[in-house]
């Protein structure tokens, strides 16, 4: 039951994106193709995110570290 | 930016505003930088002008969420980057080509199918072509039977599959009064005229086309506008782009609301008139124009204009706004200027006894010098009528191309639009016609009172039987024809080029034929699909554009 209520939901969701990016009225064919990029470009912001935000978030916690504590050393 | 559609040599449309960059600010001179201190509170609009008002006017236009709009134009964004996309596929002949091509002869023309109006069809309307032009095969009374129909090329052609979708919800036609019908007495009429004349007339007014039933008519329509005389004609579109021209010529101005209908435009242009353009229902900037024309006259020589010439509509049949006529009546005499006005919705649909726009505000018809109207909607038939003083109407008959040349009214038309409008004057013995006016009114007042509480954004008067409902994306255009036909509802849905671009809507004409249980259906089919496509946008937050002060800084001259 509450399985059957998610899965409506999330097919409404879809339908929203469908209707809010206009793939409602595409041709199967361009909606893989819009698919395809959407889901490229986030996969691609996500791998991105993961590789990169923890280095700049440790090299941005050592810079702050220095600049407002610059008595404790810090030894990386 | 907003040059006059006229002007910048569009196409004639319906309301002759079609640049995209109209399409947030272009109301009666609002214009989204110039917010009035009000704009943000809620205001519901009750008009200024107390002393000419015989009846509260509250008219509405709710302003368009920002979140709505730059989803709208992102759709929009999408869909022309896969136009580009299917424009290049068949330009490289990867895909077949089903639309209009120049041929290799024409090559090093001008070309012909390049401009954005051939590509928004090419790729935009296409897609969501199967919302319009259905064909329907009953009377489009407060129920209709549907051809179903379908593509399997993605709308580029159709096939019918024989069979009927039966009992569809009529909500398009603009059947106003219910004599859209084939069972009362004036099916009766109409067929005991038929046996007696024939259907054809075969000649023109002037010549053997005379009938006594079109003189009987032209009385007729006198008598319940309250005129001196009437001329009637077949065609309500003619009615408009044939007597403009008569009436005013080179050396004359004409003062166009910018919404008016392509009839009334394609007059205005065809007459050889400078034309100026208005914001729509706007007083200060019809008198702002008026003002200038009296003081600067014609441009270069600047000798005084021969006429000026006011075209308004009554029921505006995209916004479902009502005319300001007594505060255009009131400018119109204090200027010396003249009044058309084409009452194609308003007539029977507005008023206590169905007279239009004239009756609803409590004026006398003479202060129109020419009332235009057709037979089309509330009557049920089909035709036009101008009507006004008799010298008017006489020179009319005389210079009209559409007298002169058009094959008069078929007698079975002529016969539907007596007996019609004898059943709402009451001449028939029965109060079948009041019941109507007053099943109408009702009807529209439940109806918009409704959407509204949904939640819905509606534009226009609150006593139009005209109701847009917005729906601004391009995809829920076709979503909600789609959805709403699948649930057994009929609705018309509009967009570019007969609304701004960002402004799509479904177009909603209630009927005295619809009983509340049918609008009560209607109503739920249109909360479920509401639902469904997230179309509840309003944050009742009003438009306050027609009460704003007008000033200089929201107002852009249209130039001859
Ligand atoms: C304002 C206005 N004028 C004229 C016409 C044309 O009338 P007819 O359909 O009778 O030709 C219409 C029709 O939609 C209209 O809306």
């Amino acid at each position: 039951m509450d399985l059957k209520q998610i899965k409506d939901y999330i097919y409404w969701l879809y339908f929203q994106y469908l209707l809010v990016t206009c793939i409602y009225v595409l041709e199967p064919w361009e909606r893989s193709v819009f698919h395809t990029i959407t889901i490229t470009v986030v996969a691609m912001v996500v791998y991105t995110a993961y590789v990169f935000v923890p280095i700049h978030v440790r090299l941005a916690f050592g810079f702050f570290s220095q600049v407002f504590g610059s008595q404790t050393e810090n030894t990386l | 930016m907003k040059r006059s559609a006229e002007k910048v040599g569009w196409q004639p449309r319906a309301n002759g505003c079609s640049l995209p960059a109209h399409g947030c600010d272009r109301k009666n001179g609002y214009v989204r930088g110039f917010p009035g201190p009000e704009s943000h509170s809620q205001i519901h609009h009750i008009a200024h002008n107390g002393g000419l008002y015989k009846r509260p006017f509250n008219e509405t236009f709710e302003e368009t969420p920002m979140l709505v709009a730059v989803l709208t134009y992102v759709g929009y964004g999408v869909l022309t980057l896969f136009g580009y996309l299917r424009d290049f596929l068949r330009q490289w002949k990867i895909e077949k080509c089903h639309n209009a091509t120049e041929r290799d002869e024409q090559k090093d023309f001008v070309p012909l199918y390049q401009d954005f109006e051939n590509f928004y069809t090419r790729n935009l309307y296409m897609r969501i072509r199967d919302s319009w032009n259905r064909p329907i095969c009953s009377v489009p009374g407060a129920k209709v039977d549907m051809l179903e129909r379908v593509s399997h090329d993605y709308n580029w052609t159709f096939k019918y599959t024989g069979n009927i979708i039966k009992d569809v919800i009529n909500m398009g036609s603009y059947n106003y009064l219910g004599f859209a019908e084939n069972t009362d007495a004036c099916k009766k009429a109409v067929a005991e005229v038929l046996s007696q004349y024939g259907c054809g007339v075969c000649s023109t007014r002037q010549e053997m086309g005379n009938l006594d039933k079109h003189e009987e008519l032209e009385s007729l329509v006198a008598r319940f506008l309250g005129v001196e005389s009437v001329l009637a004609y077949g065609m309500g579109f003619a009615t408009n782009s044939m007597n403009i021209p008569a009436l005013v010529g080179k050396g004359c101005l004409i003062l166009s609301d910018e919404l008016n209908h392509a009839s009334l435009v394609l007059g205005a242009r065809l007459s050889g008139a400078t034309i100026r353009i208005f914001k729509h229902n706007n007083m200060q900037s019809l008198e702002k124009l008026l003002k200038d024309a009296i003081v600067y006259g014609q441009p270069r020589t600047h000798r005084p204009w021969k006429k000026i010439l006011i075209i308004v509509e009554g029921i505006y049949s995209m916004e479902g706004s009502i005319v300001r006529l007594p505060e255009v009546i009131a400018l119109k005499k204090k200027y010396k200027s003249y009044l058309y006005m084409d009452e194609a919705h308003s007539i029977g649909a507005l008023g206590p006894s169905g007279r239009g726009v004239v009756e609803y505000f409590g004026l006398n018809p003479e202060d129109v010098d020419i009332m235009m109207g057709t037979f089309s909607k509330s009557f049920g038939a089909a035709g036009g009528y101008v009507g006004g003083k008799k010298e008017l109407i006489d020179y009319l008959r005389v210079y009209s191309h559409s007298t002169v040349y058009a094959t008069s009214f078929s007698p079975p038309v002529l016969q539907q639009i007596i007996a019609s409008m004898k059943c709402i004057m009451g001449e028939d013995g029965t109060t079948f016609g009041k019941f109507r006016i007053q099943q109408l009114a009702e009807n529209t007042r439940y109806f918009r009172r409704q959407l509204k509480k949904m939640g819905f954004i509606i534009y226009g008067n609150e006593d139009s039987p005209v109701v847009p409902l917005m729906l601004y994306m391009p995809a829920k255009i076709g979503a909600f024809g789609r959805e709403m036909l699948k649930r057994h509802v009929g609705v018309v849905v509009v967009g570019f080029p007969a609304t701004p671009i960002i402004e799509s809507r479904a177009r909603i004409c209630l009927s005295a034929s619809h009983s509340r249980e049918i609008l009560d259906t209607a109503l739920k089919k249109i909360d479920e699909v509401g639902n469904l496509l997230l179309l509840k946008y309003s944050r009742h937050r009003v438009l306050p554009l027609l009460d704003r002060p007008f000033d200089e800084t929201t107002y852009e001259e249209t130039d001859d």
